[in-house]
């Protein structure tokens, strides 16, 4: 059991790391297609991280310790929510640490170290883009914890791999209206968190426009490829999330070999599906208006309430939070 | 000497006639085209002064005023115009930065081209100015206007920007995401063009007026050789004036579907984008048929046109058709509805002040286009797209309704012409001749004007080409009032202005 959990563990954090840039250039190769062009091809994000890690390392003059942790510290709080979550396995040896507070937490950490480095630039645009991203994360948390309470309370519990687990052994959880609720909900935070159309533009050149690309304008070499490492971790494992949550099916809850292999096999074919799906509705999306980014999150807001009101009316075992 | 342009007339007046003479026109529905200093030496016919022309323009009925005014020219000192004419103040500081006439009461007498480090007392359009020196002691401070008030911060853009787009300083003074004022400093790219045509021959001085901004290759030309002809008193053959209509239009279509797919990249709907460039690539394709070069260089020459192929009238719709289909695509979107409408609307009061002039004056309401105030051929395009909101959207409509008007215009221009090089020999480098002419076409972008003096031995004593970009530059911070910091990029190209062009 201890083996195959550690090596599940392993496996999760090898998974995300390897596969992250790779994602996104499935996403950006099916973009491509989609609007007619050749695209760069899949690898492409791995070679740019190469090239990036060759360059000379540079800060500029003036910065602090914030700008000069924050790359790590991203990429850092990435492998530690991929080693949390039950993305192949619910049997592994840190599943009660897995606690979904302390994994919004961990993404938030990462969140403000970024924006803490985008101010400690000193820039305009570093200071524009963290007063940006920060006004969306503080819309992006308060949903994403209430789309997973929602989930939680048929469980009884905010612990990941028990409210996986549980979905896995009884499905209709995640057809009922609470679960579809909270899909719609968790979907939009995603999409946010994770800087895509229609809130962020990740393909922007204009820089009086970005949000996430604006703090991180001043960053180059190894550490630009960890800030992009760490986002595209980022992408990954909240799309991995939301297949853990909404779409369990083949995540091994047995400490067998053959489980965890069909497990990382489903685990990558799911998030990859997830990320052409998401690149492809994005082809027909448009980015809103800054101002307009606040309802929209106000919106899915909303819908995890309902989600959490429904749950806890309609499963009637709210008692267990 | 060779006929003038039946419609131009030449006063000329004292400077203390001029505010009078000059507001008059102004008033009676004139605009001001044109400001151009002049350093006359002694061999000229009122001998040595600084003559200071300034050609108003009204149309239609076409009619081209020429006020000329002589300043000393060791002490050049005009009475200015800004009180009456906002761009007139523009002319005044130019001429100021470049032939380093004092202005007199100016309301802003601010530097305008005058980079940091030009050194002080250098005029370089002066005759004795000579090569430009090092960099020098500077001429005074050269502050931005700083807005004051709690939680006020400054954003400071370029001059290198994140794109392929060319050098300009932004400053905005914002607070949280509103922008109070936004200040744009300009001619990073100035390159004195005006000096580099002076000595040219006629023909060496075409190459140069295709290349004042590279995507108005065949507006800046055509301005240029319909002055030079009014110069040197040729006629064109019809069928050339047909052919450079029909490239003026190819010039329009190639950069309005390129802005139309650029405005929905930037509120990032990128496959129109996409489709807008597959087009675009045609267009450029068929642009090399035609002329033999993609941005339409050498297909208007002094004296004529020539033309390689005539473009299909029938591929031309088919265009046509495509860009309507992306049009209705991105109208349809209501996100990206929703993007243009309302953004960084420009009032048909400031259209009037500024003297905008293209598509960003018609789309605020003002009916001007030089195809019908200024006519050199009979053909004219039926319809003028005109909205009245003055914002994002209004200029995307008028692109887009301009883009097919231009498709039904190339059609026609196409029906009668024949490949071939339609062309009256201009004189003879160094035949005696010392005249002046003035070009006013509408390039895609809005109307240019040019006026050529030309030398006692034909060459180019003067040439000053007056890109609509200098006129519309001033609107852009205005619009921009009390709209939202991410939204400015979309809106500058909505204005789409030309640097290079404004620069010179």
């Amino acid at each position: 059991m201890n083996v195959i959990g550690y090596t599940a563990v392993v496996a999760q954090v090898a998974l995300v790391v390897a596969g992250a840039p790779l994602l996104t250039g499935l996403m950006r190769q099916v973009r491509a297609k989609l609007e007619g062009r050749a695209g760069a091809g899949l690898i492409q994000p791995w070679r740019d991280v190469r090239k990036l890690l060759r360059k000379q390392p540079i800060t500029p003059t003036g910065t602090g310790p914030a700008f000069r942790a924050a790359p790590a510290l991203l990429v850092a709080t990435a492998a530690v929510v991929a080693a949390l979550i039950p993305l192949v396995s619910t049997q592994t040896p840190v599943r009660r640490h897995a606690d979904l507070i302390v994994v919004v937490a961990l993404l938030a950490l990462g969140t403000v170290a970024l924006a803490l480095a985008g101010l400690d630039s000193g820039t305009a645009f570093g200071g524009m883009g963290s007063s940006r991203e920060m006004t969306v994360a503080g819309l992006v948390e308060p949903t994403m914890l209430l789309a997973v309470f929602a989930l939680s309370i048929p469980a009884g519990t905010t612990n990941l791999p028990a409210i996986v687990s549980g979905a896995i052994h009884d499905p209709t959880r995640l057809a009922s209206p609470a679960g579809l609720l909270a899909t719609a909900a968790l979907a939009v935070a995603v999409l946010a968190e994770a800087g895509r159309i229609p809130v962020d533009n990740p393909a922007t050149h204009l820089e009086l426009t970005m949000i996430h690309e604006a703090m991180v304008l001043e960053y180059a070499g190894p550490d630009l490829a960890l800030v992009e490492l760490g986002s595209q971790m980022r992408l990954t494992v909240l799309l991995g999330l939301l297949t853990s949550l909404f779409a369990p099916w083949g995540i091994a809850t047995s400490a067998t070999w053959t489980a965890l292999a069909i497990a990382l096999v489903l685990f990558a074919l799911k998030v990859a599906a997830l990320g052409a799906v998401l690149a492809a509705a994005e082809v027909f999306w448009a980015k809103v208006r800054l101002f307009r980014v606040p309802e929209l999150l106000a919106g899915s807001f909303l819908l995890a309430l309902l989600a959490v009101t429904a749950s806890y009316f309609l499963s009637g075992t709210g008692g267990g939070l | 000497m060779p006929p003038r342009h039946p419609d131009r007339t030449i006063m000329e007046i004292d400077t203390s006639e001029l505010p009078g003479i000059a507001a008059d026109l102004l008033r009676d529905g004139h605009r001001l085209a044109l400001v151009a200093a002049h350093h006359d030496d002694d061999s000229a016919p009122g001998g040595r002064a600084l003559r200071v022309v300034y050609l108003l323009t009204a149309g239609p009925p076409d009619s081209r005023i020429e006020l000329h005014v002589r300043l000393d020219a060791a002490l050049p000192e005009l009475p200015t115009l800004a009180h009456r004419s906002f761009p007139a103040g523009r002319f005044e500081r130019e001429m100021h930065d470049l032939h380093g006439v004092r202005i007199l009461d100016h309301p802003l007498p601010r530097r305008l081209v005058r980079h940091f480090h030009w050194p002080k007392g250098w005029y370089p359009m002066r005759p004795d100015a000579g090569p430009a020196p090092a960099f020098g002691e500077q001429e005074g401070p050269y502050p931005f206007l700083e807005v004051e008030g709690e939680g006020v911060y400054e954003i400071p853009v370029g001059p290198v920007h994140a794109g392929l787009i060319e050098p300009g300083h932004f400053r905005f003074s914002v607070v949280g995401e509103t922008i109070l004022k936004l200040k744009a400093r300009l001619w990073f790219v100035h390159k004195g063009i005006e000096k580099l045509f002076q000595q040219r021959t006629i023909d060496a001085g075409l190459p140069l007026a295709e290349r004042i901004s590279g995507d108005t290759a065949v507006g800046h030309a055509l301005a240029y050789c319909l002055a030079v002809e009014e110069a040197t008193g040729i006629e064109v053959p019809p069928q050339a004036q047909r052919a450079r209509a029909l490239l003026l239009e190819l010039e329009r279509l190639y950069n309005h579907v390129t802005d139309l797919g650029a405005l929905c990249n930037d509120v990032g709907h990128g496959i129109l984008n996409a489709q807008a460039l597959r087009v675009r690539e045609q267009l450029l394709r068929l642009n090399e048929n035609v002329t033999g070069h993609r941005l339409l260089r050498g297909g208007v020459i002094p004296g004529g046109a020539t033309l390689r192929a005539v473009p299909d009238p029938e591929h031309l719709r088919a265009v046509r058709d495509d860009v309507s289909e992306i049009v209705s695509l991105a109208l349809g979107h209501s996100t990206v509805r929703d993007r243009f409408t309302g953004t960084a609307s420009l009032s048909l009061d400031a259209v009037r002040d500024l003297g905008c002039l293209g598509y960003v004056a018609r789309a605020s309401g003002l009916a001007h286009d030089a195809r019908t105030a200024h006519p050199f051929t009979a053909h004219q395009p039926p319809t003028m797209a005109v909205r009245t909101t003055g914002d994002v959207l209004a200029r995307f409509l008028v692109r887009a309704e301009e883009f097919d008007t231009s498709v039904d215009l190339v059609a026609q221009f196409a029906g009668d012409l024949q490949p071939g090089t339609a062309r009256n020999p201009l004189p003879p480098p160094g035949a005696p001749a010392r005249d002046s002419g003035v070009g006013i076409v509408e390039g895609w972008r809005g109307t240019i004007t040019t006026r050529v003096e030309l030398a006692a031995d034909a060459t180019l004593a003067r040439v000053k080409p007056v890109d609509p970009s200098f006129f519309n530059w001033p609107a852009l911070p205005l619009a921009l009032a009390d709209t939202i910091v991410p939204d400015f990029p979309l809106t500058n190209k909505s204005f789409n202005l030309s640097y290079a062009g404004n620069d010179l």
